[in-house]
């Protein structure tokens, strides 16, 4: 259960980018792969636990899931892959590079910009 | 935490009043730490091997073994994480080694923050290698990187040789499996090296597997050759890399970060 600890690390980016533009947050989405190590569905429970209390509370979390794609390094191919099972699709050699599936990446925040401009300074 | 080590996330754009285009990972905080404690290792020169396993699978008598076979040539230290209690550090000391035990609580895996505060209890200036023993765990140690050379992933008789193909993130990040309590394959009727072997391949990784066994010390010498080797080929690219870099890094490790 390390995804508690990926949703704190998550948090704390968003509030960083929401604490520069002193608004709430809306929505988070992020872009998971299945070897990633983390599972989607337990990221999503953490997610209010680690938003409490921050600029993120209430705000929806949209998980955007990538496919585990190699390329080999024999034929050359670009084909898609279980997630335990890294070989190419072609000609079933296991030396491939992985392409695309390990992905954990922030991706947007979407803020509450009329609490914003009601929360700036007026001049 | 040290202060260069504090985060801002990378590549921020506005596309329009309300959204902000991220492309951050989202364990960047993590990475830099790791990259800070590489640093540091590199920069005295210390070698860091990272052992993950599930519970059980024989880290810590391997590391008994080891520093056995390696205490003459190197200065070593361990750095032993686990849930709770002392008993793993306790059994390193018994072999004149220095231990510094991380107890996560409740955390399941060891992250970057706590190594660097270990970092801080052993004299990095007279080590030539850390040990660290990561929580027995196969999922989440694999996604913290700690700032270690290398990974070292375990695989004992007991637990089934389909393992790598049910743990794919874990033994993806191996750069050496080895195949523990070997002593004990004989009478386990399930365990086969080769589909072991098989199932680690069909993750692409091409990371030599070797059989051993620490209790009955069976085909230990390839194992410490490879650690020979590996403690070489680091070595080699820390002493380029601080030509290239000198003076480097100023942070003194004896201070409270």
């Amino acid at each position: 259960m390390h995804e508690l600890a990926i949703c704190q690390a998550l948090i704390s980016q968003v509030e960083e980018i929401a604490g520069q533009r002193t608004a709430r947050v809306r929505q988070v989405r992020v872009g998971i792969g299945p070897l990633s190590g983390i599972e989607p569905q337990l990221l999503e429970s953490a997610y209010p636990l680690a938003c409490a209390g921050t600029r993120a509370e209430g705000s929806v979390l949209e998980i955007e899931h990538t496919d585990v794609r190699v390329r080999c390094r024999g034929c050359g191919a670009e084909t898609m892959a279980a997630p335990n099972r890294l070989v190419c699709g072609v000609c079933g050699d296991w030396h491939t590079d992985l392409l695309a599936g390990d992905e954990l990446l922030l991706l947007r925040v979407e803020l509450e910009t009329r609490q914003c401009e009601a929360e700036a300074p007026r001049v | 935490m040290c202060e260069d080590c504090g985060c801002t996330v990378t590549q921020t754009s506005v596309k329009d009043a309300g959204t902000v285009e991220v492309l951050g990972r989202l364990l960047d905080a993590n990475n830099r730490a790791a990259g800070h404690n590489r640093e540091h290792f590199n920069s005295h020169h210390v070698v860091a091997f990272n052992l993950m396993s599930s519970p059980g699978a024989g880290k810590t008598a391997l590391l008994e073994v080891t520093i056995e076979a390696l205490k003459s040539d190197f200065r070593l230290a361990v750095i032993e994480g686990d849930l709770e209690t002392d008993n793993d550090a306790r059994r390193i000391r018994a072999h004149g080694v220095p231990a510094v035990q991380i107890n996560t609580g409740s955390a399941c895996h060891l992250d970057a923050r706590m190594i660097h505060e270990a970092l801080h209890d052993l004299p990095l200036s007279k080590l030539d290698i850390i040990f660290i023993e990561n929580v027995g765990n196969l999922v989440c140690p694999a996604s913290f990187d700690l700032g270690q050379h290398r990974n070292v992933v375990l695989l004992s008789a007991t637990e089934g040789d389909d393992k790598p193909a049910k743990y794919p993130v874990m033994f993806r990040a191996a750069d050496l499996v080895l195949l523990t309590k070997m002593d004990l394959a004989p009478v386990i009727e399930d365990f086969d090296p080769l589909r072991a072997e098989r199932a680690f391949r069909d993750l692409a990784n091409a990371a030599p597997v070797i059989p051993l066994s620490a209790r009955r010390a069976t085909n230990l010498e390839p194992w410490v050759a490879w650690l020979r080797n590996e403690i070489a080929r680091i070595r080699s690219t820390q002493a380029a890399t601080q030509e290239l870099h000198e003076p480097h890094h100023g942070h003194h490790h004896s201070a409270v970060a």
